[in-house]
């Protein structure tokens, strides 16, 4: 092995880490490309602005043009701000699930979280239209963590196994999926509407307020999950291993899965369901820089930042004037990939 | 439970020695369904006068109801629940596989996909058109899900079907919704229809359906033998002289028949192709010879129940019978996952 290593170690306190050499230059270079495309996509729309104006509109310089203000702080920022939160929040999710079920195909969609999540959310706008906006994160997560622990609980036989965990999931996206249909069917048209809109995965008309809601969520979640990425390493080794090591797996799988849940719900509950992110996300990543987490969460994050980004402004470019979620696109794109990954999995 | 069983339940119970009894059985259930499908409702029509709407019919508001209302609703639902029973158990048959289901593998989100785009594009309305490109959805969901599910680690096992269907759904979910909201049109238009529902379908709808699924039943029933056989691996069934190519390949096309036609006249109906050939398994065996003809039946008298529950529930409102049965069908595949799914 002649894979370079990054070690930080504090004398001071217990923390260090061990990165891939990789690690830094490339979640630079995300950043970069981030950065540039949410440049391209605050000036991208009916009334077009070109990006160096941009650019000085948010750092606050001299402009000519005095509305530039209100569409970029006020309409367009905000916006592609949530897209990105929304995707490190889904990709720091997708990479955890992965971890702890030892399976590179899970996604926080596919087993269930995200449409226990939409099905509190949407059930909220369908029934109480008037509802205000903190309130839907909260639901989700609550969506999110019940169908969490019944995975849980239903994929428990004398302690849980990554197989299962994933059939029972996807029994589950059944029934929520089918709760979900039900509200559409009953709404009120417009509401139903506007909760497909959600449900396609989002982030049409998203202010300050989702801005500032999502927030605290990543703040809290972000650090927690980062902290915990060697448990990930050790409880990817097996479950035995794990123990073997001194890991009490059931335990760190958990606080992990909670962690994950919690970073989907209050993606969701944003921007609705943005599928396969939170799977490309960890696999590109890892591809980038190798499976330790403590190099991969923050890659994976900054993918899945660029990734929902990048799908929102192809969305509002492709058909332009109408406008594709960038669930759609995501979806669109991310199945095939699934499908890619699924093929050549099968060589190990 | 053996012995306790009643004269009349031992048809079902010890089918080796009389399945044609249980079968028989099974038909006079069903009919009795039939009825009590037709006699409930928000009008109370009591069964003299179903009988007379059907031998001598006089015009009247009652009979009128039973005619054009109730009967073709009940007929269909019988239709559609043993069009999707049997392709569950071909499937289940043809893959070896305790999960497989047209509605988990996708079919349905295919063929959902596949008409929602009709009415997009060409304002498709009539249920000729539905059934068209209904069949076309599953045909190709089918391919692509059972294609891409045998190139995953270990092939067709139930954890690579059930993964790519899961995908594959939400990759038609995602276009379909994408339709949606670009058309609130189509959106009116479909909606009811998108949940699963065997409402408001009429007397010709049918008719229209009646021969798609008479001929995927055919083809299905005449199969068993070479289902059984397959059922017991490939390479057993081609040690054993079966051209298996072949009977996949006609097996597959009378699966896309039946779930192709019954999402036409009732939108994606789940977990009914999952649930029945457990049940019935359960009581006859493996014998597909018999299987197919008892979940057809099994699977009519499911989904007329299903349909009956429905409409109670929540009365005079009335729930898609698509959500019932995802409802009561999901915990019943997560029971399989646990107990028959085992690496």
């Amino acid at each position: 092995m002649n894979k370079g290593w990054l070690v930080i170690r504090s004398r001071r306190s217990k923390v260090s880490f061990r990165l891939d050499r990789r690690a830094p230059a490339v979640i630079l270079t995300l950043l970069l490309v981030t950065l540039t495309a949410m440049v391209i996509s605050v000036g991208q729309g009916e009334y077009p602005i070109p990006p160096l104006d941009v650019l000085k509109t948010i750092l606050g310089l001299e402009i000519d043009n005095p509305d530039y203000y209100f569409i970029v702080n006020t309409l367009r920022l905000p916006r592609t701000l949530v897209a990105y939160l929304v995707g490190v929040g889904l990709g720091i999710s997708g990479t955890i699930l992965q971890g702890i079920t030892r399976n590179p195909l899970a996604d926080p969609g596919i087993i269930g979280i995200n449409a226990g999540a939409s099905l509190a959310a949407v059930t909220l706008i369908v029934l109480l239209p008037s509802v205000p906006l903190f309130a839907l994160p909260l639901s989700a997560f609550g969506g999110a963590l019940v169908v969490a622990l019944l995975i849980y609980l239903l994929a428990w036989d004398k302690g849980s196994s990554p197989l299962r965990l994933i059939l029972v999931g996807v029994g589950l996206d059944a029934i929520a999926t089918a709760l979900i249909t039900l509200m559409i069917t009953f709404g009120e048209i417009n509401s139903v509407s506007q909760a497909l809109v959600w449900l396609a995965g989002s982030v049409y008309g998203r202010s300050w307020e989702h801005v500032v809601s999502l927030l605290p969520w990543l703040i809290v979640l972000v650090p927690l999950a980062f902290m915990m990425a060697k448990q990930l390493n050790t409880l990817n080794l097996g479950d035995d291993v794990a123990r073997g090591l001194g890991s009490s797996v059931e335990w760190q799988r958990g606080l992990l899965l909670l962690t994950s849940v919690a970073l989907a719900g209050a993606s969701v509950a944003t921007a609705g369901t943005i599928v396969f992110v939170g799977l490309i996300a960890p696999h590109l990543g890892r591809q980038l820089v190798g499976p330790t987490h403590e190099g991969l969460i923050p890659t994976a994050a900054m993918m899945g930042g660029m990734i929902v980004v990048l799908a929102d402004l192809l969305g509002r470019m492709l058909f332009a004037p109408i406008e594709l979620p960038c669930g759609v696109i995501t979806a669109a794109l991310g199945a095939p990939y699934f499908l890619y990954l699924l093929v050549r999995n099968r060589k190990r | 439970m053996r012995k306790s069983a009643s004269p009349s339940v031992r048809g079902f119970i010890q089918p080796r020695s009389s399945p044609f009894i249980g079968l028989i059985l099974g038909l006079l259930i069903l009919i009795l369904c039939l009825v009590a499908s037709v006699a409930y409702g928000a009008a109370d029509i009591s069964f003299s006068t179903i009988y007379a709407a059907l031998t001598s019919f006089d015009g009247s508001t009652e009979q009128l109801i039973i005619r054009t209302v109730r009967l073709p609703r009940s007929l269909i639902a019988m239709l559609v629940g043993a069009a999707l029973a049997v392709a569950g158990a071909i499937l289940q048959g043809l893959t070896r596989n305790p999960l497989a289901d047209p509605s988990i593998l996708g079919l349905q989100s295919g063929a959902a996909l596949a008409v929602v785009v009709a009415v997009f594009l060409f304002g498709a309305s009539s249920l000729n058109t539905y059934a068209g490109f209904a069949f076309l959805g599953t045909g190709v969901a089918a391919v692509l899900v059972y294609f891409f599910a045998s190139l995953g680690r270990g092939g067709l096992t139930p954890l690579n079907l059930t993964i790519v269907g899961a995908a594959f759904t939400y990759l038609a979910g995602s276009l379909t919704t994408a339709i949606l909201i670009v058309s609130q049109r189509t959106l009116d238009e479909i909606r009811f229809w998108l949940a699963g529902s065997v409402a408001g379908r009429d007397f010709t709808l049918f008719l229209q359906v009646l021969p798609y699924i008479v001929v995927g039943l055919v083809v299905a029933f005449a199969l068993g033998r070479q289902i059984t056989t397959l059922n017991l691996g490939e390479d057993v069934a081609k040690g054993l002289g079966q051209r298996t190519a072949w009977v996949k390949a006609i097996a597959a096309l009378a699966v896309v028949l039946l779930v192709g036609s019954s999402v036409a006249v009732a939108g994606p109906i789940w977990f009914i192709g999952l649930v029945v050939p457990h049940i019935v398994r359960f009581f006859i065996g493996v014998d597909y010879r018999w299987v197919l003809p008892y979940a057809a039946i099994v699977g009519a008298i499911l989904l007329l129940i299903a349909d009956i529950g429905a409409r109670l529930l929540i009365a005079p409102q009335e729930l898609p019978v698509g959500v019932m049965t995802a409802i009561v069908g999901a915990p019943f595949f997560i029971y399989l996952a646990r107990s028959k799914v085992t690496r």
